[in-house]
């Protein structure tokens, strides 16, 4: 057990590592010069006082070290727990613009991705159970699972936005208010929330009503429900077993899902300007914001190595044959 | 009688039409008795032993009757037949390997098992089984992988019969083992027996030497019908339908050197099943067939308790 989670730590710790060293050298090979989009920003007229503030900026930012030097900075930035300076909106921190935006991008993320596995895992055992709700489940599930995220979050944006006017299409909440923590604006919050959620879920949801299904009867033609048919144990007690079996298959997806659900919502988040990584990570690529790119790309890839990590632990729990394989079999 | 069997017919619906796997077959096995059934692979031994507890989804019940303890069977009827199997009849499935629930433990998984079938578990009973077949307790708190492939085999067994049925069904249970294991195998088999553990059983398998050293008949059948019915001994050294003579000399002998006789076996292939032709479906392959055969020959009892299908034998 403990040499199964150390060799997992020690994977998720390389995997870290090739991460963050990724995540510093994308934003460095882009073209273009922050600094030199900053000082337009600054509109200084004056050659003298442009050298002066570009010597400044690249002594703040680290520009003017050799790059390995930037990269041990990095590094050593990274575990004093500092994620630098936005370029975007200097002067503001890295940190703060995160810790703004993480909370929504987590609201959307969390419910969309665990109740839409839960449905979606229902609705495929179902769907494996009956004709008539295999031939409407299973059509419907292929369409919505092949539905580009952007695209559904488009569609639904118009339709319940725009022609009916039922939800709001954009923002994380009405510009006429103000973040408090009071009813009304909990309301408005989760006003705003309802559409990228419904988008996000409803794409994730097809995907696993469609593998629950296809397992679901893999597992029911399988020798141990044959077997239990044959001494007569009733069919609630085979779908039980079958269910439970079939979801450790539908675990590993999620793990495997995880990261694709992830770049799924931002992009969900840009379409409907929800003020969360992925807005933020927009802002930074089109601003060139070394720092604040990195620091969101660490956040995300943080969050799915925990996921990750969490899953792991979670199958070893319900597949005892994961447990009974590090300790060994007997004869 | 416990076992009464009678004209069964049960066919496999293809899109070609229908396969005439048991082709009206009738026999009866009596209290205590062991019914070893043999013949090659597609003579409907497995249909037999399927149709006694469980129709698979292609198969049809077509006619016939199956009689347990003078209870008439609703074979064709997988819903009515739920009360019997397991407490009635039961079966050893040909897969012991893979036979339980890999995610529960054993106990646990006997425990639900009984519990789904309003059965009250008798621990002791379940235990005292477990040491008559050399299993350790300790398998209830285990995971069937953590068993050995003869483990599992034996634990199966254990469940299988732990209801006391009337009829056991064994299909090829020995198939996937080696010579000791089968032997260990069908000596459990016949200690379930004498201890009354399970009232009659039929044993199904392609392996007649094997089969004689357990059954106390062997019913040999031919393309989903009945070829020879005889006591064991009977069907081995005086065999009188001449699929059943070709059967038992195409098997090797111990001690025979066959440097100079080289074994045949049978020349040709079973007949399709969809739309046989009328009469004997052996006579093709037989090497004393000769007119009358166009006819179907009716199994007839030559002696006492060796019914033979046969023009020639009767």
């Amino acid at each position: 057990m403990r040499r199964y989670f150390g060799r997992k730590l020690l994977v998720y710790g390389l995997t870290f590592f090739m991460a963050v060293t990724v995540n510093w050298l994308v934003p460095r090979l882009m073209p273009g010069d922050p600094v030199a989009s900053m000082l337009a920003r600054a509109r200084v007229a004056q050659p003298e006082a442009q050298e002066a503030l570009r010597v400044y900026y690249n002594n703040l930012f680290g520009f003017d070290q050799p790059w390995w030097q930037q990269y041990l900075n990095s590094w050593g930035a990274l575990f004093r727990g500092d994620f630098g300076i936005s370029l975007w909106a200097f002067p503001t921190p890295v940190a703060d613009l995160l810790t703004r935006a993480v909370p929504y991008s987590l609201a959307l993320l969390i419910p969309s991705i665990l109740i839409s596995w839960v449905i979606g895992n229902r609705l495929g055992a179902l769907a494996a159970r009956r004709k008539v709700l295999d031939n409407t489940v299973l059509p419907v599930s292929y369409v919505l699972t092949a539905t580009p995220y952007l695209w559904l979050a488009a569609l639904m944006a118009w339709g319940f936005g725009i022609v009916w006017g039922i939800f709001p299409v954009a923002g994380g909440y009405s510009f006429s208010m103000t973040p408090s923590f009071t009813w009304p604006f909990f309301v408005d919050l989760l006003w705003h929330w309802v559409l990228p959620f419904a988008s996000l879920f409803l794409v994730a949801l097809g995907g696993w009503a469609i593998g629950m299904r296809n397992v679901i009867i893999y597992e029911l033609e399988s020798d141990y429900a044959n077997y239990l048919s044959a001494l007569g144990a009733p069919q609630k007690l085979i779908r039980r077993y079958a269910f439970r079996n079939a979801v450790l298959p539908q675990i590993t997806g999620l793990a495997l899902q995880l990261g694709v659900l992830v770049a799924g919502a931002l992009v969900t988040e840009i379409v409907f300007s929800y003020p969360g990584l992925g807005s933020l990570i927009l802002a930074a690529i089109q601003n060139k914001d070394f720092f604040l790119l990195q620091g969101a790309f660490l956040f995300i890839v943080l969050g799915v190595l925990i996921a990750n990590f969490i899953i792991d632990v979670i199958y070893v729990i319900v597949d005892p044959r994961t447990r009974v394989g590090m300790a060994g079999a007997s004869a | 009688m416990t076992l009464e069997v009678d004209d069964l017919r049960v066919y496999y619906r293809t899109l070609k039409g229908d396969v005439q796997a048991l082709d009206g077959v009738s026999f009866g096995v009596k209290d205590g008795e062991i019914l070893g059934l043999a013949g090659e692979s597609g003579c409907g031994k497995t249909t037999l032993g399927k149709a006694l507890i469980r129709l698979d989804g292609r198969m049809k019940h077509v006619g016939g009757s199956v009689t347990l303890d003078d209870q008439v069977l609703p074979i064709g009827d997988d819903v009515k037949m739920n009360p019997y199997r397991f407490k009635q009849v039961s079966l050893i499935p040909q897969y012991s390997m893979s036979a339980m629930n890999p995610t529960r433990k054993i106990g646990r998984m006997v425990r639900e098992l009984l519990d789904s079938r309003k059965v009250k578990l008798d621990l002791d009973e379940l235990h005292n089984r477990l040491d008559l077949v050399e299993l350790p307790r300790e398998v209830l708190g285990k995971y069937p992988i953590e068993l050995s492939g003869g483990m599992k085999q034996r634990m199966v067994m254990v469940i299988s019969t732990l209801l006391n049925p009337s009829l056991l069904i064994a299909d090829e249970i020995t198939s996937a083992l080696d010579v000791s294991t089968q032997k260990a195998v069908v000596t459990t088999l016949k200690g379930f027996r004498d201890r009354g553990f399970v009232k009659s059983m039929l044993f199904i398998t392609h392996d007649i030497s094997l089969t004689n050293q357990l059954a106390d008949t062997i019913m040999v059948m031919y393309a989903g019908k009945l070829a020879e019915k005889a006591p064991a001994g009977v069907v081995v050294n005086a065999p009188k339908h001449p699929y059943t003579q070709l059967l038992i000399s195409s098997l090797p002998e111990v001690g025979v050197r066959y440097a100079d006789k080289r074994l045949t076996g049978i020349p040709g292939n079973p007949p399709s099943l969809l739309n046989p032709v009328p009469g004997c479906r052996f006579r093709d392959r037989c090497p004393l067939a000769f007119d009358k055969c166009a006819e179907e020959p009716p199994p007839v009892e030559v002696e006492k308790d060796h019914v033979v299908a046969c023009w020639k034998a009767a």
